[in-house]
């Protein structure tokens, strides 16, 4: 297997040097007075007694917060800097600390990030929708510009100069004239710093211009990376609190069944084991997990279930069909079908699937004073802390969400159920309660990827240009469900169905299964209309970002040579699409076996563009993760359910991408130096899996219009 | 019945009285504050929660105790000695082969006990050994490059 690396792939020795204090924070981070340890002494320690809660959402709108509310220079010169966002291996934590550095004017190394903490930080809204890059980025950016400004106004005032006659060079402000010169930590002991900082931020801040940039731009590791590797990060499963026992929670023995009775006395007696019911929740918890397993089955031997209808995942997309609210809408242009030269319909489906993280849900709830604390992995920090504020019916300041560094997530992780279950256990045992849901758990009652249903149909004149388009999704969502191609009659549309599971967002939500759909029914309509798949889309195809991944992507696989010869069973395929401001097209290379049952991905040339690129050895990841993730659902992945009961909730029966899977990956990325950066962790997924549609196509003749694709 | 047992784990003896079919993860965990080996599925199908056993892989979540009884285990944790990364550790940290790094402690434990088998293993043979490691992020183009790396630099010593 050969892995190319993009030429922005970028080795940077110079960040080897390791901030040990990032790893240990979270533990300092347990009560306030710890948050003061870790901000030591400075001056703007103060600043944070008024509620951060209480503020309004800072994601990008964070203006008006003082600059204290985001960022804090000890008066060691220690630079914190806070943000809702949370580090799920996306690269958020390197990121925002990259832009802090860059405005401030300090080494990447200065910046301590504190993410995800709702007692202390901003809310920045939810770590997803890949909006970290174009929004928290910039928010961070303004406030480090503003503190640079405001401490560049003190010094100016205290020498009596004009603020354009200094410079400011690794957090220190130097007079040009005089090379009189104070430090970011001198000023920070000043009474005048902590005041500047407690009002909203100048007006007229500017940051710094990409060409100009030397932090951000930059590879920069994720700092907390010699805790990963000597195992010695605490991952929300991995905390412990004094006394703390480990819960579980009776899960129903299929879908919709209801509780009618349980005798929780055979639970209770065993040693140290506490046993709940609350109408239909029931719990235990006991000193360890394994004495938790046998009393939740002591628990489950004796409850009585009644049990409801489920359609099975088979019988899943017409049950989704008939269910379309309002019905599926008829096509808006008939007739543009009495005039066309040929007139195209298909229904593609895409199954329901996991996103199935290493580290399954987990919470440790902890109750004190009739205040609950929560250590968790969750995308969603300040949604979390309301679910639990209402179900708990706490003022606000009553509760705090801790988010550590966490085990993935991919969209799968923004609601607070099993914090949850953990404060009622934690409440019921008077003793903090650690609930981590088992691996069957999470492919069980986890919300799923929705399935979808999409009809598609389409009018070609004789010149083989589109007439009329019709797209309508029923079940899985509206991103991307607009085509970007030309067609002066088109109408794209989202239709809610019934979903008979529980489902929610995934790693770019729908534009997956839109961009399957459309990308696949371009291609069978690039054959009716008698044109090359590529040809056919750039004549359909204005956007100039749009085209220009598309041909270089091309170019770069050969496109054009390649797909004049065919090779018996080899298929080559194209696919292309845009999602959450960024751009992307792939070209794939599969082999079929002699048996022409099995599909082998050989070759990926991909092609990305995301404007500005701030992290370009995070940004490579984002991309091979992506790729190779969506290989998964593209080609194996799909929950089977039968009679209310999941078939497959295990790895061992849910075939997720591992190694031998992992084909040459030809990637390459695009710097717009001159455009605003977007965020990339979602939308490299979503050409993977229409070219390797198309590419069967090219091989067999055959067209696959289901996820996954199986012959 | 709980039973006490004794096993060495990175280097020091230790003793505990529990279960005899309780995996071997959650002693380490639990009981031993060892908390690099994750539980990722609790079949042996990520190892997530790998360890070494007499130097040999294992899945310690379907390893029961009794089956670790007077053996040497090694965690992640027991691998850099006086502060020094092992040269697995050094060579994940160069590459940053990690995401959200919850498979990385599994990935170097047993990309450890295949240097230790196959001081020199082909492409084919890491690419075999390794599949039984999920990473979820899909990082596996970098976790390569540092097995790769580490196996070199083996080859240097």
């Amino acid at each position: 297997m050969k892995v190319r690396s993009p030429k922005s792939e970028v080795r940077s020795s110079e960040w080897e040097h390791q901030s040990e204090a990032q790893g240990a924070m979270p533990e300092l981070l347990v009560s306030r007075r710890g948050f003061v340890q870790v901000l030591g002494s400075g001056l703007l320690i103060t600043l944070v007694a008024p509620p951060v809660l209480a503020q309004n959402r800072g994601g990008g709108r964070g203006s008006a917060q003082p600059v204290s509310a985001r960022i804090h220079i000890g008066s060691d010169g220690s630079i914190t800097v806070l943000s809702g966002k949370i580090e799920m291996g996306q690269g958020a934590r390197a990121e925002l600390a990259q832009a802090a550095a860059e405005e401030l004017r300090v080494p990447f190394e200065r910046v301590q990030m504190i993410l995800g903490d709702t007692s202390i930080v901003p809310d920045d809204g939810l770590s997803a929708g890949s909006r970290t890059t174009p929004q928290t980025v910039p928010a961070v950016r303004q406030a480090a510009a503003a503190a640079r400004k405001l401490l560049l106004n003190l010094a100016a005032q205290k020498w009596n100069v004009s603020p354009d006659t200094l410079d400011v060079r690794d957090g220190t402000i130097t007079h040009r004239d005089s090379q009189r010169s104070l430090t970011y930590a001198e000023l920070a002991r000043s009474g005048e710093a902590a005041e500047a900082f407690k009002k909203p931020p100048p007006a007229a801040v500017t940051v710094t211009r990409v060409g100009e940039w030397r932090v951000m731009g930059n590879s920069i590791p994720r700092p907390n990376r010699k805790e990963i590797v000597t195992g010695s990060h605490k991952f929300p499963s991995d905390y412990t609190r004094p006394g703390m026992l480990y819960g579980k929670v009776l899960r129903p023995p299929s879908y919709g069944a209801k509780l009618v009775s349980v005798d929780l006395g055979p639970a209770k007696a065993m040693e140290g084991v506490i046993a709940v019911q609350d109408g239909q929740f029931v719990g235990v918890a006991a000193p360890n997990t394994w004495r938790a397993k046998a009393a939740l089955q002591a628990v489950a031997q004796t409850a009585k279930w009644e049990p409801a209808p489920h359609p099975s995942s088979r019988e899943v997309f017409g049950y989704l069909r008939q269910r379309a609210r309002g019905g599926v809408p008829p096509n808006p242009f008939p007739e543009q079908f009495e005039k066309a030269a040929k007139a195209l319909k298909a229904t593609y489906e895409v199954a329901y699937v996991q996103h199935a993280p290493m580290e399954t849900r987990v919470a440790l709830a902890e109750w004190e004073n009739g205040k609950l604390t929560v250590w968790t992995g969750t995308q969603n920090p300040f949604g979390y802390h309301n679910e639990l504020v209402r179900e708990f019916n706490l003022p606000t300041s009553d509760v705090r969400v801790v988010v550590p560094d966490f085990g993935g997530g991919f969209g799968g992780k923004h609601t607070g159920e099993t914090a949850i279950e953990a404060a009622r256990l934690a409440k019921a045992a008077g003793k903090p309660v650690l609930v981590r849901w088992t691996r069957e758990e999470e492919f069980t009652w986890a919300y799923f990827r929705p399935a979808a249903v999409i009809d598609a149909e389409a009018t070609l004149d004789d010149k083989g240009t589109l007439t009329s388009w019709h797209f309508i999704n029923i079940n899985s969502g509206g991103a991307a469900v607009d085509t970007p191609y030309r067609i002066s009659k088109a109408r794209s549309r989202f239709v809610q169905s019934e979903t008979p599971v529980r489902q929610g967002s995934y790693r770019v939500l729908a534009a997956t299964a839109n961009n399957f759909a459309r990308e696949c029914f371009m291609d069978e309509l690039a054959a009716a209309a008698g044109q090359d798949p590529l040809d056919f889309r750039l004549a359909h195809l204005e956007h100039p970002r749009l085209r220009a991944v598309l041909e270089t992507a091309a170019e770069r696989f050969k496109w054009r040579e390649r797909i004049r010869t065919k090779t018996p069973g080899t298929g080559l395929g194209i696919a292309c699409g845009t999602e959450k401001a960024s751009y992307v097209a792939a070209c794939v290379e599969i082999r079929l076996n002699d048996s022409q049952d099995q599909i082998t991905v050989r070759k990926i040339t991909e092609v990305f563009e995301c404007g500005a690129v701030v992290n370009p050895d995070n940004l490579l990841a984002q991309i091979h993760g992506c790729m190779i993730m969506g290989l998964g659902p593209a080609l194996r992945e799909e929950m089977r359910f039968a009679e209310g009961q999941m078939r497959n909730a295990a790895f061992s029966k849910y075939p997720v991408p591992r190694f031998a899977d992992v084909p040459e990956l030809d990637v390459h990325v695009l710097n717009r130096t001159d455009l605003d950066s977007a965020g990339a962790g979602e939308t490299p997924i979503i050409p993977v899996a229409p070219a390797i549609a198309n590419a069967v196509f090219h091989a067999t003749g055959r067209r696959i219009r289901q996820m996954p694709i199986r012959l | 019945m709980d039973q006490t047992f004794s096993l060495t784990v990175n280097g020091q003896s230790r003793k505990v009285l529990t279960d005899p079919e309780r995996p071997l993860l959650e002693v380490l965990r639990e009981e031993f504050q060892l908390t690099g080996p994750k539980y990722g599925c609790g079949e042996g199908q990520c190892g997530a929660c790998t360890v070494l056993v007499e130097g040999k892989r294992e899945h310690s979540c379907v390893l029961p105790i009794k089956d670790a009884s007077g053996k040497s285990i090694t965690t992640i944790e027991g691998l850099s000695e006086g502060g020094r990364l092992h040269p697995v550790q050094q060579a994940f940290l160069e590459e940053s082969a990690m995401q959200c790094g919850f498979c990385t402690p599994g990935m170097i434990v047993s990309a450890v006990a295949l240097l230790k088998e196959k001081p020199r293993p082909s492409e084919e043979e890491i690419l075999s050994w390794m599949n039984g490691n999920i990473c979820r992020c899909c990082g596996y183009p970098r976790i390569l490059k540092a097995v790769h790396r580490a196996a070199a630099n083996g080859r240097a010593l």
